[in-house]
């Protein structure tokens, strides 16, 4: 059963974006030239896959350019795809009414981005989660202490290779 | 942190204060460390991560079906908003239907559920505050919801009760006699509490210009919900990006103007109210219909990635759910409301007394589980 | 003094501190079960019938609760702090007259030494605040120690107007004076300054910032357990006895009662108890109904509000005495100033007359209201 579920090809979701998702996927192009994005269209959000290094000042265009005009940021996460970790930026405008996602895909032995908090102070926790669960560092953050794991621990248990612990039975 | 020297007067020394993980005011396994100059607080620190429960790895390991239940579990006073926000990713990942009936039973419940959380808030703060009385009266009308929601969904908390695809099951036959006689008792249980705490003077001396945030800062923070919107700024998923069946309803949203602890308070007491109206709009507009749109148990949605954002209690949840077409999860991360809310403590205690600190995070209304996940 | 003479007075003290602890229980009942019945709730209902054994078995459970002590408390004075709490709010028992010609020693200058030995307990609640070693009992320490160090001033004023109105010190004189109209209706403001004042100097909501329970979890008891403790407890009840009492002997009648003849001591007893009662009944209303004061709103509501109120009510009796006006007088004075400062307090705080909304109800305007 679970072989011939393999054989067959696995379906993508299909896109259904709103006016103002189309909206952007035509803008963006235009706004981010000069840091060569890849622009996707995930189920209902336009996605931007830039190169690391370029992320901050990325983030200062989507902030202060007017047309975008992102000063809310939402959500920051790490997902390990096994070749690479993708950092995944969630932006949305509290005057324009409009969401977009950026992405930026770092190697997973030297992970390592600029941090966007002199941008979105509330960016501050989400970096160190990401340093603690990933193993993501971020330049420029103040203050990178482990905010959900005591200090001490090792690995980082996001990660896909990271073991489970068996527990033994008493 | 060593002596101060304050312009030749006493040499003082700061002292250390760890309102530790085990405290009566601090929501929680929460843990700040204060440096007190006497009673002003100089410097804090706060450290969360003692309630981590690794919720999100966990969800890599389930069945689309079984998730729902971890998601019950990471705001534990309003399970029925987690649930939801999660079946709506999924739903719109596999681009699912929901039947109708189904989607009005949701909002009744969660609307009911954002009823009881702002009650628990509203006693709690008053314990903080000192007054012991309005957390009984509190209490008391959240046992009324509760026992409505054993009746509908089989458990008073962790209800497991919204579906991939609807409603576990339909509501019982007299659901809207019982739901009619429930929101008149709470309506004069909530005035109850209204009129003997939040006009009292001494609770307006305690909370009023305590803990200020303005919009651009509670901004840069990502706060949300209640707490956004009593800095006056307008933000509430159900009116900006109406989901579910919010878009048939009549009901406005709160506004502060001063970003203070009372108006935090306020903003939830009125959309106590607000949600009433709410959930008397649906028990009449409710169609017939099925409850679910039958799926597989064992879901395996296409591959893609969504964000979708639910209204909670405490603020906007998002959930970030990537799929490789497998019957487990690729990713799931849950943004949560309080985590973004719990940031700004650092700004809104510093320079208050110690009295402060403990109304100031109960107006922020944070649900550890949420925090750490 | 022969051994009768000391039999005597041992046996004095033992049933002072028998009627106390009786007294003391029945509060503790009383409390629970009044607080109960306001939040919707029965109090304790299983020890005993309708719970009255409850002050028992706290009392059995406090005595054989483990003692515990942290290796770094400062062993003497953590003996003594409760010590010095206790003696003082008993001493005060002394003096005071539970009906005519019913009281230990009479003194001359009764009042006097009542609010001489009531400010000694203060030094106990600092001291236990430090030798807890524990900084949230430092910070509670010193919490009840401004705070109790400054409401004693509107007290000790609020207790002269009423001196200055009988002419004495003497509580049974001063009970007597007040034959034909009760100190209440003629001095409304000193009654309020001194049931304010009383509060405070209990500790008790709203003024319980320092052994707040909510926020440095007990304050200078929070590092006692088990005896050590119910010291403490017991003289927070005693006190708040000795407070209601004192209102009601100053400013109710004390133990007279219009058409009771006072001769009668069992009857001068009963009208006295009951009084008293019903003022603790009003203590526990309030304790149920407000919030608690921050500490430096206490502070300024007691050196900003209630002294000077203090001092106008000394000013205002001294000028009914001096110039010899009727009784009625004082009493539109007193309650045209009371009016005036709550109207003023009010205002400052923003609730009279109509409470200020900065909440406002919000509907956007490209709200579209879909029929469905």
């Amino acid at each position: 059963m679970a072989e011939r579920h393999r054989r067959e090809e696995v379906p993508q979701a299909s896109s259904a974006l709103d006016d103002k998702g189309r909206a952007l996927e035509l803008l963006l192009p235009g706004v981010l030239a000069e840091f060569e994005p890849e622009i996707v269209s995930t189920v209902n959000l336009v996605a931007a896959t830039v190169k690391p290094h370029d992320i901050s000042a990325v983030c200062r265009v989507a902030k202060e350019d007017p047309k975008l005009s992102f000063d809310y940021l939402m959500c920051l996460c790490v997902v390990d795809y096994v070749e690479h970790l993708q950092v995944v930026y969630h932006l949305y405008s509290t005057t324009l009414n409009h969401m977009m996602v950026l992405k930026a895909n770092v190697s997973p032995d030297e992970p390592s981005l600029p941090s966007v908090t002199p941008l979105w102070v509330g960016a501050d926790w989400y970096e160190r989660e990401s340093h603690d669960l990933f193993g993501v560092s971020f330049e420029g953050h103040p203050n990178m202490a482990p905010l959900l794991l005591y200090e001490g621990f090792e690995g980082y248990p996001g990660r896909r290779d990271f073991e489970m612990p068996e527990y033994r039975e008493w | 942190m060593v002596d101060i020297n304050t312009e030749g007067q006493l040499d003082t020394v700061q002292m250390m204060v760890n309102m530790g993980p085990q405290h009566p005011s601090t929501h929680g396994v929460f843990r700040m460390v204060l440096w007190v100059d006497g009673e002003r607080i100089v410097d804090l620190e706060p450290h969360i991560g003692y309630l981590h429960r690794g919720s999100e790895k966990l969800c890599e390991g389930e069945l689309y079906a079984q998730i729902v239940t971890l998601f019950d579990r990471l705001d534990y006073i309003s399970n029925l908003n987690n649930e939801m926000v999660f079946c709506r990713a999924v739903e719109k990942l596999m681009g699912l239907e929901v039947p109708e009936r189904a989607e009005y039973i949701r909002v009744i419940l969660c609307e009911l559920n954002r009823v009881a959380s702002h009650l628990l808030f509203s006693g709690t703060f008053g314990i903080d505050a000192g007054a012991m009385t309005p957390i009984m009266y509190a209490f008391r009308d959240r046992e009324k919801i509760q026992t409505m929601f054993e009746a509908v969904t089989g458990a008073r908390m962790m209800h497991n009760y919204i579906r991939i695809g609807g409603v576990k099951g339909d509501v019982p036959d007299d659901f809207s006699q019982r739901m009619g006689a429930l929101l008149k008792e709470l309506r004069q249980g909530i005035d109850e509490t209204d009129r003997l705490l939040s006009f009292s003077e001494i609770f307006l001396a305690r909370t009023k210009g305590v803990g200020v945030i303005n919009a651009e800062t509670a901004i840069a923070y990502g706060m949300s919900g209640p707490s956004l919107r009593a800095c006056g700024v307008p933000m509430d998923v159900r009116k900006d990006e109406p989901y579910s069946v919010y878009d048939r309803f009549d009901f406005g949203i709160p506004i502060g103007e001063k970003g203070d602890s009372w108006d935090r308070y306020y903003v939830r007491v009125m959309e106590m109210r607000q949600s009433m109206l709410i959930i008397e709009q649906a028990l009449e507009q409710m169609p017939d219909g099925p409850t679910i749109t039958p799926s597989r148990l064992v879901l395996r949605p296409p591959q893609g990635e969504v964000y979708v954002r639910g209204e909670n209690p405490r603020g906007e949840i998002g959930v970030y759910l990537v799929s490789n077409g497998a019957d487990k999860p690729y990713r799931v991360k849950v943004r949560p409301p309080s985590f973004c809310n719990l940031m700004a403590i650092k700004e809104l205690l510093k320079g208050t007394y110690i009295a402060d600190a403990v109304v100031i995070l109960g107006s922020l209304d944070i649900v550890l589980g949420e925090v750490d996940r | 003094m022969s051994a009768l003479e000391t039999l005597l007075l041992v046996s004095v003290i033992l049933g002072v501190l028998t009627g106390l602890s009786v007294v003391v229980l029945s509060l503790t009942w009383l409390e629970r079960k009044f607080l109960g019945r306001m939040q919707m709730r029965m109090g304790p209902t299983r020890s005993g019938p309708y719970g009255l054994l409850q002050p028992v078995a706290d009392a059995i459970k406090l005595m054989a609760k483990e003692d515990l002590l942290s290796s770094w408390v400062d062993r003497v004075v953590y003996w003594v702090a409760p010590l010095a709490v206790f003696i003082p709010t008993f001493m005060i028992w002394v003096t005071i007259p539970i009906a005519k010609d019913l009281v230990i020693q009479n003194m001359e200058m009764g009042l006097f030494y009542i609010i001489a030995f009531s400010v000694l307990s203060i030094v106990g609640l600092v001291t236990a605040g430090w030798a807890s070693s524990n900084k949230y009992a430092v910070i509670g320490g010193f919490r009840a120690a401004a705070q109790l160090i400054s409401y004693e001033i509107p007290l000790i004023l609020a207790v002269l107007g009423v001196v200055m109105l009988a002419q004495s010190m003497n509580l049974q004189k001063v009970v007597d004076q007040q034959d034909t109209v009760v100190y209440a209706l003629i001095q409304p403001l000193g009654l309020v300054i001194f049931f304010i004042a009383g509060l405070a100097e209990l500790g008790r909501t709203p003024f319980d910032i320092h052994p707040a329970e909510s926020e440095v979890v007990g304050g200078p008891f929070v590092e006692y357990s088990g005896a050590h403790w119910s010291v403490f407890f017991l003289a927070e009840y005693i006190n708040t006895f000795a407070i209601a009492s004192l209102t009601v002997l100053l400013f109710l009648g004390g133990w007279l009662f219009p058409g009771v003849s006072d001769d009668v001591s069992a009857l001068g007893v009963l009208v006295f108890l009951v009084k008293t009662y019903m003022v603790i009944l009003v203590i526990f209303w309030v304790r149920g109904t407000y919030p608690r004061l921050r500490i430096d709103q206490l502070m300024s509501l007691g050196w900003k509000v209630l002294v000077p109120l203090a001092f106008v009510n000394v000013i205002i009796t001294a000028v009914y005495k001096f110039y010899e006006w009727p009784a009625w007088s004082l009493t539109i004075m007193s309650v045209a100033i009371l009016v005036a400062v709550v109207w003023e307090l009010s205002r400052r705080m923003r609730t009279a007359p109509t409470p200020e909304y900065t909440v406002k109800l919000y509907v956007p305007v490209s709200e579209v209201s879909n029929a469905g």
